[in-house]
C-alpha cells in the first residue's frame, strides 16, 4: 500500500525505486480465482433463487415458511447467499482498491465491506435457518 | 480518490486561431493541445489550418507542416514517420495512436484533434514524460535469464517455439495502449500496465528462458499484475494491432496453473 502519486521528476528516488515499491505481495491469484468460482456458482444458484421467488409468489406466508424450510430450497438458499457475499466482497474490494487512495481511507473502506458482506451473508443464512428448524 | 477532474492550473482554455494559408481550398483543420511549462499560463487548444495540397496525407505530416511553415514552437517527439520508433504516440481523434500511421483522411471528427497521451505528466505540448513507463518495462527484466552455462554457439530455439513470440515480440513501446488504459490511469504508480505486461510475457513464454517461476514471483502482486479488468482499451488503442489484454490473461492462467 505504497500509493505514491508524485510527479516523477519531483522525487530524488530514482524511476526503478519508485517502481520496485514494497515489492510483489505474492498474492492476489487466490482472490482471481475465488471471483470466477463464485461467478460460476452464483450462475445456477442465482436462476434456482429466482425459481423459488417465482414459486411463492402470491402464496400465503405459512406455504413460504414450509416451501423455504424444505432441505433442498434451505440449501440452494443458504449457498446462494455464502456465493453471493463472498463474490460481493471480491468484487467491491476490487473497486475500492482501483478508485480510494488514500491509506486510511482504503483500510476503512475494505475493513467495513468485508464487515458488512460478512453481517449480511450471516443474517441470510441465520433467517434460512430459523425457517427450517422452527422456533 | 482517484483525481476525476483536472486542478485548476490544468484546465483547458481557447488558444489562438492561427491564419489560413493563402492560395488553397484543400484546407484540413488541427485543434492542437499546447502547454508550456516556462509562461505560467492553462493549457490551451490552438487551430491550425494545413494546406493539404503542400503536405503528406498522414496526420503527423500536417503537425510537421504546422511546425515548418506556421508555428515552429509547437513540440512534438517524431523520427522514423513509419511505425517503428514509437516516438510519436498522441491522442488523434480520440485514441491513443501512433501520427505517422493515422491518415487525416481517417479522421472522424471534422477537425483533427490532437492531445499528448493522457493521464502523463506533460513535458511540453504533445511530448509526455516517461520516464515511470520505461522503469516499469525494466523492471520486468525484458532480457534472457539463463542458470545453464551459456552454450558454445546461440541457445538453440525451435520453430514452434519461436512462433509463439509472433504477436509480442512486435512492440514498440509506444505506450499507446498504457496510456488509454484507466487502471493505468488511476493506479499507474503500482500498476505495470499493458506494454511492460505483455514483454513480461513475451520472457515468460520464451522455450530458452529459464526464470519463469522468478518471472511470475515478481508479477503476482493484486496491483502490478491484477488491476487488470480486460476492458481491451489496450488492444483497441495498440497502432501495431497487438493484443496486451491477451497476453495478461495469459500470464493470469499461468498463475492459476500453478496452484493446483
Amino acid at each position: 500500500m505504497s500509493g505514491s502519486s508524485e510527479f516523477p521528476g519531483s522525487s530524488l528516488r530514482t524511476p526503478r525505486r519508485r517502481v520496485a515499491g514494497l515489492g510483489a505481495a505474492h498474492s492476489g491469484t487466490h482472490h482471481f480465482w475465488l471471483q470466477r468460482v463464485t461467478a460460476l456458482a452464483n450462475v445456477p444458484l442465482t436462476l434456482a433463487f429466482l425459481a423459488v421467488l417465482i414459486c411463492v409468489a402470491g402464496e400465503s406466508p405459512e406455504r413460504v415458511l414450509a416451501t423455504i424450510g424444505h432441505p433442498v430450497v434451505a440449501i440452494i438458499l443458504i449457498l446462494a447467499i455464502i456465493s453471493i457475499t463472498t463474490h460481493m466482497r471480491a468484487g467491491m474490494q476490487v473497486v475500492i482498491e482501483d478508485y480510494v487512495h488514500g491509506e486510511g481511507a482504503k483500510v476503512l473502506s475494505l475493513v467495513a465491506n468485508t464487515f458488512f458482506c460478512a453481517a449480511m451473508g450471516c443474517a441470510g443464512v441465520f433467517a434460512i435457518l430459523k425457517i427450517s428448524f422452527g422456533g | 480518490m482517484v483525481q476525476l477532474t483536472l486542478p485548476k492550473n490544468s484546465q483547458l482554455v481557447d488558444g489562438t486561431v492561427w491564419p489560413k494559408p493563402e492560395g488553397t481550398n484543400r484546407l484540413t483543420e488541427y485543434r492542437i493541445y499546447r502547454w508550456n511549462p516556462d509562461d505560467g499560463k492553462n493549457p490551451h487548444v490552438d487551430t491550425y489550418y494545413v494546406d493539404r495540397d503542400d503536405c503528406g496525407p498522414m496526420v503527423l505530416d500536417g503537425l510537421i507542416y504546422i511546425k515548418n511553415k506556421i508555428d515552429p514552437t509547437l513540440t512534438f517527439r517524431r523520427s522514423c514517420r513509419e511505425g517503428i520508433c514509437g516516438s510519436c504516440a498522441m491522442n488523434i481523434d480520440g485514441t491513443n495512436t501512433l501520427a505517422c500511421l493515422k491518415s487525416m483522411d481517417d479522421v472522424t471528427a471534422k477537425s483533427v484533434n490532437i492531445y499528448p497521451l493522457p493521464h502523463m505528466p506533460v513535458v511540453k505540448d504533445l511530448v509526455p514524460d516517461l520516464t515511470q513507463f520505461y522503469a516499469q518495462h525494466a523492471s520486468v527484466e525484458p532480457w534472457l535469464h539463463t542458470k545453464t552455462p551459456a552454450p558454445e554457439k546461440e541457445w538453440p530455439q525451435g520453430r514452434q517455439d519461436r512462433e509463439k513470440l509472433d504477436g509480442l515480440y512486435e512492440c514498440i513501446l509506444c505506450a499507446c495502449c498504457s496510456t488509454s488504459c484507466p487502471s493505468y490511469w488511476w493506479n499507474g504508480d503500482r500498476y505495470l500496465g499493458p506494454a511492460a505486461l505483455l514483454q513480461a510475457y513475451r520472457w515468460l513464454i520464451d522455450s530458452r528462458d529459464e526464470a519463469t517461476p522468478e518471472r511470475l514471483d515478481d508479477l503476482e502482486d493484486p496491483f502490478r499484475l491484477y488491476r487488470c479488468h480486460t476492458i481491451m482499451n489496450c488492444a483497441k488503442a495498440c497502432p501495431k494491432g497487438l493484443n496486451p489484454a491477451k497476453a495478461i490473461a495469459e500470464i493470469k492462467k499461468m498463475m492459476v496453473a500453478r496452484q493446483f
